[in-house]
């Protein structure tokens, strides 16, 4: 492979979906350039490199950006394919995969923001809807190590930056993970004692000061 | 090495466009399937233990594996038949631009085409309108860099994303007429209103996407239905 690969992300400290690229190229052992992104104030940079959406995570790798958080992973998968594989070859196995990370793509944000936004019985229904989903994806755990069986793949890469925002959630909606999905927290736990991903989360005190802010912010008490 | 083609069955419904696309896959591979039509009104027992998380079609059904989703199928589809040819593109890039372009497509293009039908004030019907326009200005410049001067999304044959959008292509129409406005335009989007005959008259396309009259009829008898419930 001639020459040298330059890889920047687009990112923004306790974003989840940012934090799922930066397990996936810590999981391949990919030197990057990480820029921090003011969401008040975009880089000319992030409007160039994703006009459509103006979101972070954006990766750009020699020049050309990557954006959309699964697409990202998957990219990085495909291109540094030889080590550590998110994916198994078997394609059920595969679509299996896809399936859980599409769910998650389109309820774990939506649910979790619920539970911080809301008060009242409205947060009652939140809280609901959100431990009824991560139920679900405790099931499809089940007794493995990881969704990815004995290895750490696509799911877990997409699913455990959640895990630091498990704090926020339970401060702000007044219950505990540990007492609801323990099979859960024991998976979050045996993923972060993974190089990649204790670098690459946040504390968990840290997004709780930032979901705090956010709360100001929006006018919620 | 591609297994033995009667064991794929399709759990659908015709003018579903999520369904459409799963067969259009099905096709290009020359895969036989059986389908199995779905009443959406009153989900059958295997759709149900098949798909126990979303409850919907369209579900593949190989062997007795269900896979659910139609993007996942679509993928599913493409690695299982690996003999037939491909329709995800070969280089990571190219396929990281098909994958963001389908979900584009999906998550904002598409259920705003949707919200149209429902809604009932002309303020918010022209914001709509005026989102699906931009959209489709944005989907004629994505096609014009994803063909590379051939006819597809997939350059010179059918691939991903020429699926995911084309299978939308009467659902479209009817949304034209409905709202008496051109979404796709010879003007405007020009390249757009070729690859949307090239598609439709594709042979793996003919016969499975339905015609705008078909599904207009079906809204048409949906409607009167709901009607005759209602003054009951």
């Amino acid at each position: 492979m001639a020459g040298v690969d330059k890889v920047v992300l687009l990112d923004f400290k306790v974003s989840m979906f940012g934090m799922r690229c930066r397990v996936a190229l810590a999981e391949k052992g990919i030197q990057y350039e990480y820029r921090e992104e003011d969401l008040r104030n975009k880089s000319p940079l992030l409007l160039e490199m994703n006009p459509i959406h103006k979101k972070i995570p954006v990766l750009i790798h020699n020049g050309k950006p990557v954006c959309e958080s699964a697409i990202i992973v998957q990219y990085i998968d495909e291109v540094w394919h030889d080590k550590n594989p998110f994916l198994p070859s078997d394609p059920y196995q595969r679509a299996q995969a896809r399936f859980w990370v599409d769910l998650i793509d389109k309820k774990a944000y939506d649910a979790g923001r619920r539970v911080w936004t809301k008060k009242g019985e409205e947060q009652e229904k939140a809280k609901k809807e959100f431990l009824e989903l991560y139920k679900t994806l405790e099931g499809e755990l089940g007794d493995k190590p990881y969704f990815g069986g004995e290895k750490f793949g696509l799911v877990d890469v997409a699913l455990i930056p959640f895990y630091c925002w498990f704090y926020a959630y339970e401060t702000c909606g007044n219950f505990k993970m540990e007492a609801e999905c323990s099979k859960l927290v024991a998976w979050g736990k045996r993923c972060m004692e993974r190089e990649s991903v204790a670098k690459s989360l946040v504390d968990p005190k840290e997004v709780y000061e930032f979901v705090l802010h956010m709360k100001k912010v929006f006018g919620i008490e | 090495m591609a297994p033995p083609p009667s064991d794929v069955k399709l759990l659908g419904y015709r003018p579903s466009p999520f369904v459409n696309r799963v067969q259009f896959a099905l096709n290009l591979k020359s895969v036989d399937y059986e389908f199995i039509p779905e009443n959406v009104m009153a989900k059958s027992e295997l759709l149900l233990k098949s798909n126990p998380v979303y409850k919907k079609i369209p579900v593949l059904i190989h062997g007795d594996k269900p896979i659910c989703e139609s993007l996942v199928i679509v993928q599913y589809i493409d690695e299982t038949w690996s003999d037939g040819p491909s329709i995800l593109p070969s280089h990571p890039y190219d396929r990281s631009t098909a994958r963001f372009w389908a979900a584009y497509i999906d998550d904002k293009w598409y259920p705003a085409l949707r919200s149209l039908a429902d809604a009932t004030e002309e303020s918010s019907k022209a914001a709509i309108l005026e989102k699906i326009l931009e959209g489709v200005i944005l989907l004629e410049d994505a096609f014009v860099k994803c063909s590379n001067g051939n006819g597809f999304f997939g350059g010179d044959k059918l691939g991903y994303l020429d699926l995911v959008l084309g299978c939308y292509l009467g659902w479209l129409k009817v949304s034209e007429v409905n709202s008496d406005v051109k979404i796709l335009d010879e003007t405007k989007t020009p390249a757009l209103v070729g690859w949307a005959e090239r598609f439709k008259s594709h042979e793996a396309v003919k016969g499975t996407l339905p015609e705008a009259d078909e599904l207009l009829q079906l809204l048409r008898n949906m409607q009167a239905a709901a009607n005759v419930e209602a003054s009951k």
